[in-house]
């Protein structure tokens, strides 16, 4: 367990090519443990290109990736998965045809000693094992409220409770850092706040560093510490929410694309040319 | 009793209970039937085990029939090579049976190897590339035994003690289901599901998907061997021609017939489909005419199979019914 400071998961000058397309271009990041950052910009700006790369799902083209200080650049996603990089992704993707406790489940697969041959000869590490999981993936399920949905497939689930469920899943693999693709995406203002919460719950409860990304700019605004901004690959600021709001680049990114929705109208005002 | 030893006996009740009951079967059967129902066996093996591949974890093997192959010549080259010997101290019958075992083992540990050589390459990919590379493997095998003179060549080895009968072919069968079910209800069988599900989620959730599709590729094609064996043994000849892409296909009709994933649903399947084609003999030249038409009105009528991804006793009212998540059998 990292004492709170301690940074968990490093990026440094990571560039992302895509034969001649650069999506990501020197993106740093620096997440400790006990931090709620956030990561916007406009639509097509990188955001789910940086995730990726952090998560290995992109081999990065240049720079490093450490998580605890371990360089991980090139390591499939699993292997990132078990060092304690854990994430949701921005359209839902869990295991549909499987009950909420099965997707769970799944995630507590993570860190397992027992083998095919226990589980043939049903031997009492298997048992173990096996009650273990049980007993956890229960836990995970409470913590994000969905009990009652234990037993019902995940693709019956509601939207909002699909999501809540994706993150229970992130949580089960034990992470040191979570990433969550816009959690709030497709919820109502009050749900969206609601989730807010839960995820600073979550982040004082496991000790966690946690990267978001989102839309909603007066939501993240209104939780994290510090955002970062990207916009066409390239880290246009990086600070405290109020120094961000300010800052006339990122007003010009959101503008530009005609994407403003920071909802204080005084800012839009102040930084309109 | 001690806690150890009904730990043992869990693991192995389902062996001890069909033991007995295959021996009485055994003596009851009359030879056809006996015949048709290591047939039947023979087909569940197959159907079961490539279920765990195609239907757990959702790739897709065309050739089911090479391993099959695999398994039969290994295991025809120990049995014609110690036709002649006895195992010292053991009475001919017992001798039979180690030699057989022996076989079994060896069968299915070359049928496994193979599974190795084929999947490791193949399963890095995704999507379609394991349904190319098994077609291609199982053409490969099939060419190279009818140019192996050790082999036989097209006319294969004949001669094979019939070692196979209605035990073996059933202990088969509860090995192979025993297997499959521990499997699925265990955090492995869940780590194949998941990768059926989204393979790009379930690593991102710490399923190292390559290493368990490998795995699970690797298991199917072992018993996939033993199907082979079984087989080879109880009609004593072995030839190129039983392992053709044709008798591949006929195990993913099982497969895709019983319901992907079912296991009870390609144990039903595969008994069918065997009788079907069994009784079919009358019919002549017409047998496949039929034998289509039956697969097409099984397919329009229940077209994700028989079972879906159900069991069969999901289909049981509700007071019936296990626990969602009891435990392992």
């Amino acid at each position: 367990m990292n004492a709170p400071g301690t940074p968990v998961l490093e990026a440094r000058g990571v560039v992302m090519r895509f034969g001649g397309l650069t999506a990501l271009t020197g993106f740093d990041l620096s997440l400790r443990t006990g931090e709620l950052v956030g990561l916007i910009g406009p639509n097509g700006a990188g955001k789910t290109t940086a995730f990726n790369a952090l998560t290995g799902v992109y081999a990065p083209s240049e720079g490093e990736v450490t998580v605890s200080g371990r360089r991980v650049n090139g390591l499939r996603p699993h292997q990132i998965c078990e060092l304690g990089v854990a994430r949701t992704f921005q359209n839902v993707r869990l295991f549909k045809e499987l009950t909420a406790f099965d997707n769970v489940r799944i995630a507590c697969h993570a860190g397992s000693r027992s083998g095919f041959t226990s589980a043939w000869m049903l031997t009492p590490t298997h048992d173990a094992e096996e009650e273990r999981i049980r007993q956890r993936a229960g836990d995970f399920l409470a913590v994000m409220e969905l009990s009652h949905r234990r037993d019902e497939l995940a693709r019956n689930l509601p939207y909002g409770e699909q999501r809540r469920l994706e993150i229970a899943r992130a949580l089960a693999t034990g992470p040191r850092v979570l990433c969550l693709d816009e959690p709030a995406a497709g919820m109502n203002a009050s749900e969206k706040v609601a989730l807010m919460e839960l995820i600073r719950r979550i982040r004082d409860q496991f000790a966690l560093a946690i990267l978001v990304i989102e839309h909603d700019m007066r939501l993240v605004m209104g939780v994290s510490e510090r955002v970062l901004v990207l916009d066409h690959g390239v880290t246009i600021a990086h600070g405290r929410p109020e120094e961000v709001r300010r800052d006339p680049k990122v007003i010009e990114a959101y503008l530009g694309d005609g994407k403003l929705r920071l909802r204080p109208p005084r800012v839009a005002e102040e930084g309109a040319p | 009793m001690t806690g150890r030893a009904r730990l043992v006996l869990r693991s192995v009740a389902p062996f001890l209970v069909a033991l007995p009951l295959l021996g009485l079967l055994q003596g009851a059967l009359p030879s056809y039937y006996s015949f048709v129902f290591i047939n039947i066996a023979v087909n569940v093996i197959l159907a079961v085990s490539l279920n765990v591949v195609n239907g757990f974890t959702g790739q897709f093997s065309i050739g089911h029939a090479a391993f099959m192959a695999v398994g039969a010549y290994t295991a025809a080259l120990v049995t014609t090579g110690m036709e002649t010997f006895q195992v010292a101290g053991l009475p001919l019958g017992a001798s039979d049976a180690v030699i057989f075992f022996v076989a079994l083992v060896a069968g299915m540990a070359m049928a496994s190897l193979a599974g190795l050589m084929v999947g490791t390459p193949s399963l890095r990919l995704r999507g379609d590339y394991l349904a190319i590379v098994t077609l291609g493997f199982g053409e490969i095998i099939r060419v190279v035994i009818e140019n192996t003179r050790v082999l036989g060549q097209a006319t294969g080895i004949s001669g094979l003690p019939a070692y196979t009968n209605v035990v073996w072919a059933g202990m088969g069968v509860v090995a192979t289901v025993v297997m499959a079910r521990r499997l699925l209800l265990s955090t492995q069988g869940r780590a194949l599901l998941a990768i059926r599900e989204d393979e790009v989620a379930a690593e991102a959730m710490g399923v190292d998907t390559v290493g368990w599709k490998v795995r699970a590729f690797v298991i199917s094609a072992a018993f996939a061997g033993l199907a082979g064996v079984l087989l080879v043994h109880k009609i004593q000849l072995v030839t190129p021609r039983m392992f053709t892409f044709v008798k591949s296909m006929e195990v993913v009709v099982m497969v895709v017939l019983g319901g992907m994933g079912s296991i009870t649903g390609s144990i039903v399947a595969a008994t069918l489909l065997t009788v079907a084609l069994e009784s079919l003999q009358a019919a002549d030249q017409y047998r496949m005419v039929l034998f289509s038409m039956l697969l097409i009105v099984l397919m329009l009528t229940r077209p994700s199979g028989l079972f879906g991804t159900r069991e069969i006793w999901d289909a049981a009212p509700r007071w019936l019914r296990r626990r969602p998540d009891g435990d392992a059998t």
